[in-house]
C-alpha cells in the first residue's frame, strides 16, 4: 500500500477554464425525452462545455496558466518544473508539456514532461511534482491538468457522449516551510485496463481505414475503436468501492480526525456513483462540492475544475483542509490529504 | 450478516424498479428482457448489492447472469 508524505511544498494558486460552448443534455438528439430525464438525474450531468475543433486541452491549460501566472505576479523564468497532466495530449509526440514551456514562455531550464493519467491524474501528477520539487529543490512548479475527451468520443454513444466535457487547469506549487505535508495514498489495478479505452491509434494496435468504421454494440451504443468505450457497469462497481476504500487508507494511515476536514473533493464520476461513495464514508453534502451538473466529467480536470468553480471564495478567504479524491481509467486511483492558506483561486476563465 | 434468503433478493432487486409491476418478479425473472432495464438498472443494482450485501457486483456478473436467481447466487457466493 503506497502511504507517504511530501513536506514542504505548497499550493499557491489554482485556476480553471472551460470553453464558452455549452452543450445541454436535454438536447441530446440519440435519446428519447423520458430516457434523457432518467440519464439526468441518475448522472447529475445537465450541461457539458464542449471544446471546438481548434482548441485542445493544451489551449485551455494554458489560459489558466496564464491568469494565474500573471495573477500571482511570478517572474516566467522562475519556473523550475511544469508538469503536463493528461489523455488527451496535443500530439502522440512530443509531449504537450514542452510545447507549453514555449507557449508560456517560460525559462529552457525548465523540466517539463508529460504524465498521461485521467481521472486520478491531479492526484498523481500533484505526488509527483511534489515529490520531485521536495527532493530536488526546485523552487516553483506549474501542474497543468486538463483534458478534452469531446475530442475522442462518439456522439452516438450514449454510455460517453452525454456524461463528458472539457476542461484545463492550472496548479502553482512552491517549495517553503509548510505546517503540515501533503500526503497521499496511490494505488493501481491494470487487470481493469479495459474498463475505459481506446483500441486503437497506440502502438498496440495501429490506427488503420478499420478504425474508423463505426459499430453498433447495442441501441444507442454506436463508436469506432479510435473513439472511448467505456464499461459503465465495471467502472461504478469500481467507483463505489474503490474510492471509499482509498479514502479510508489514508485517514486511517495517517491518523486524520475526518470531522476536522472542510472539504472531500472527488473526481466527478457521475452523480450516483459519487452520492454513492459520499454515503459509504459517511459524508455530510455540504462537505463534498459537486460539479458535474455544468461540466459533467472532465476526466483529469475534475478535482480542480470543481475546487475553482464551487469553492473558489473559501479557498481565497480562508484556511483550508482538504481531501482530494480521484479514481478511474487504468485502472487508478490516489488520494491526499492537504492544507491550503488562503491561496490565489480566480473565477473561472471561459473562452 | 445479510439476510442470504432469494425471496429478500427478490425484494431487493424489485426495489430498483420504477414502471415495472413487482409482483410480476420472481427468481426465474430474465432481468434483461423487463422493458424498463438498462444499464443505470445496472448500476443501481451493484449499488444495492454493495449497500445490502457489502459484495461486490462486477459487469461481468451481470452480464453473465440471465435471471433474478443467478445474479443471486452470484452474490451468494460472494457474501459466503
Amino acid at each position: 500500500m503506497a502511504n507517504f508524505s511530501i513536506k514542504n511544498v505548497a499550493i499557491k494558486g489554482i485556476s480553471a477554464c472551460v470553453p464558452k460552448n455549452i452543450e445541454s443534455n436535454i438536447n441530446y438528439p440519440y435519446l428519447t425525452c423520458d430516457e434523457i430525464e432518467k440519464f439526468i438525474s441518475a448522472t447529475g450531468v445537465e450541461q457539458r462545455r464542449i471544446a471546438p475543433p481548434d482548441v485542445c486541452a493544451s489551449d485551455l491549460c494554458h489560459v489558466a496558466a496564464d491568469k494565474l501566472l500573471n495573477d500571482l505576479q511570478w517572474d516566467r523564468n522562475s519556473i523550475d518544473v511544469l508538469v503536463f497532466v493528461s489523455q488527451t495530449p496535443d500530439y502522440l509526440l512530443p509531449t504537450t508539456s514542452t510545447i507549453l514551456q514555449d507557449r508560456l514562455n517560460l525559462s529552457t531550464q525548465c523540466v517539463c514532461f508529460d504524465i498521461p493519467l485521467g481521472c486520478s491524474g491531479y492526484v498523481y501528477g500533484l505526488s509527483v511534482i511534489t515529490a520531485m520539487m521536495s527532493a530536488s529543490g526546485l523552487k516553483r512548479g506549474l501542474l497543468l491538468v486538463g483534458d478534452t475527451l469531446s475530442k475522442l468520443v462518439s456522439p452516438t454513444d450514449k454510455s460517453t457522449a452525454p456524461l463528458f466535457g472539457d476542461g484545463g487547469t492550472a496548479t502553482a506549487l512552491e517549495i517553503g516551510e509548510t505546517e503540515s505535508p501533503m500526503l497521499f495514498n496511490l494505488g493501481t489495478d491494470g487487470a481493469g485496463y479495459k474498463a475505459i479505452i481506446i483500441p486503437d491509434g497506440g502502438c498496440r494496435n495501429l490506427a488503420k481505414t478499420a478504425s474508423f468504421i463505426s459499430k453498433t454494440y447495442e441501441e444507442g451504443v454506436e463508436r469506432n475503436d479510435y473513439q472511448m468505450a467505456l464499461d459503465g457497469m465495471e467502472v461504478f462497481s469500481f467507483g463505489i468501492t474503490q474510492a471509499p476504500k482509498t479514502v479510508n487508507s489514508l485517514l486511517d494511515g495517517f491518523n486524520i480526525n475526518k470531522d476536522a476536514i472542510d472539504y472531500f473533493v472527488f473526481h466527478q464520476a457521475n452523480m450516483k456513483m459519487n452520492k454513492m461513495i459520499a454515503k459509504k464514508l459517511k459524508l455530510p453534502e455540504d462537505k463534498v462540492p459537486m460539479s458535474l451538473k455544468y461540466f459533467g466529467n472532465t476526466s483529469s480536470a475534475t478535482i480542480p475544475l470543481t475546487i475553482v468553480a464551487q469553492l473558489h471564495n473559501s479557498m481565497r478567504m480562508e484556511p483550508q483542509r482538504m481531501v482530494l479524491c480521484g479514481f478511474g481509467v487504468g485502472l487508478s486511483w490516489g488520494a491526499v490529504y492537504l492544507e491550503t492558506n488562503r491561496i490565489l483561486c480566480p473565477q473561472l476563465i471561459e473562452i | 450478516m445479510a439476510n442470504l434468503e432469494v425471496s429478500t433478493f427478490i425484494e431487493h432487486f424489485s426495489a430498483q424498479l420504477e414502471d415495472t409491476d413487482v409482483a410480476s418478479i420472481n427468481a426465474d425473472t430474465v432481468f434483461r428482457e423487463l422493458d424498463e432495464w438498462d444499464s443505470l438498472t445496472a448500476l443501481s443494482l451493484i449499488a444495492m448489492v454493495d449497500e445490502e450485501y457489502q459484495v461486490k457486483l462486477t459487469g461481468d456478473d451481470i452480464r453473465s447472469s440471465k435471471t433474478v436467481a443467478e445474479l443471486f447466487e452470484k452474490v451468494k457466493a460472494k457474501a459466503g
